[in-house]
């Protein structure tokens, strides 16, 4: 914890332990989720673009960077929050949920291609 | 230390310190609930997962483009936008020792809250009317089981706002109550990060 973290909590005693938010990063955070929703819900609606690879890449790169919005406006997230513990936590499940989703997504679709022409269920054999 | 603890010649054998010292009440609160957020985050992960490899069998039922409505989700989605800013003036109440503003606050984001689970209740049983309820394919199974996990938490975050709205006008702005005031805005901002991703992955994709 840096001397300013430590003079800031000092105020405060026992109930601060995150760092807070203003106001102004408040409604920073606000506005550009505002955006960063209404672009892809307005893309999808009004049909999207020809391509639809092309929509779904601009859909997924708003929600992920209004995560990190999110992240870093509302929930308050910095190297340095409970001596870089907080961070050091998300890393951690970020790694994990990506081995589970990445890692079920990838083994369910190869059993998908592996199954008999014919057999129910696949999503890949019955398009 | 440790050995010094074992030959020592006292009756009972201590294995701890009497008192932390370097740990005052509460200082780790927030990182532990960071953790349970860490750990909730794998359960919808899990279940993102599931609604990735089920999502595309529908059963010859109803496919996402027949079954959602838009314009309902988007309105859906300021609600819980318009509440996570609200708590955020919450919040910044607490900071200059508000309590009335604190409760108020509180309360405006338990309306947009509940405003966004009756919309999430009235889609549900709009769907479930239709035929297109959970037991009719996969898609729809782990769509339910997703959606509705995420309403769930939404139900139980609402439960304690008011509780603790409760404990605060009983306690005022003690060093505990702000406490839970900022466990309670973690957890309430979680709630809109794991949205973000059941509008983009679930409705979104589904009608791209």
């Amino acid at each position: 914890m840096s001397a300013s973290d430590l003079s800031h909590d000092h105020g405060h005693e026992l109930g601060a332990q995150m760092p807070h938010g203003s106001k102004k990063s408040y409604v920073t955070g606000f506005v550009l989720s505002v955006i960063l929703t209404v672009i892809p819900f307005g893309v999808v609606m009004a049909g999207g673009f020809a391509s639809a690879q092309m929509t779904g890449i601009l859909v997924l790169a708003c929600a992920v960077v209004q995560m990190v919005v999110h992240i870093i406006y509302f929930l308050h997230m910095s190297p340095k929050a409970q001596q870089g513990w907080v961070l050091s936590a998300m890393a951690f499940t970020i790694i994990v949920l990506v081995i589970a989703v990445v890692g079920t997504i990838w083994v369910m679709l190869n059993m998908d291609s592996y199954m008999m022409p014919g057999m129910d269920g696949g999503r890949l054999s019955d398009g | 230390m440790s050995t010094e603890v074992l030959t020592a010649p006292t009756d009972e054998r201590v294995f701890h310190l009497e008192q932390e010292p370097e740990h005052p009440e509460g200082t780790s609160t927030a990182l532990g609930f960071w953790i349970y957020l860490m750990s909730d985050c794998l359960i919808f992960a899990t279940l993102f997962a599931t609604f990735a490899v089920l999502g595309g069998n529908y059963a010859g039922g109803p496919t996402p483009k027949e079954i959602f409505e838009l314009p309902l989700v988007a309105v859906n989605t300021a609600m819980l936008l318009l509440s996570s800013i609200t708590y955020g003036f919450a919040m910044l109440s607490m900071q200059d020792k508000d309590l009335s503003g604190v409760i108020r606050w509180l309360l405006i984001t338990a309306c947009f809250g509940a405003a966004f689970l009756c919309i999430e209740l009235y889609e549900f049983y709009h769907l479930i009317h239709e035929g297109a309820g959970p037991q009719r394919s996969a898609f729809l199974s782990s769509f339910f089981a997703l959606v509705g996990t995420h309403g769930l938490h939404v139900t139980f975050g609402l439960i304690w706002l008011f509780t603790l709205v409760v404990q605060l006008r009983k306690h005022g702005l003690s060093p505990a109550n702000e406490r839970r005031v900022e466990c309670l805005s973690m957890f309430w901002h979680f709630l809109d990060v794991i949205w973000i991703g059941v509008f983009t992955f679930v409705y979104l994709f589904g009608m791209i």
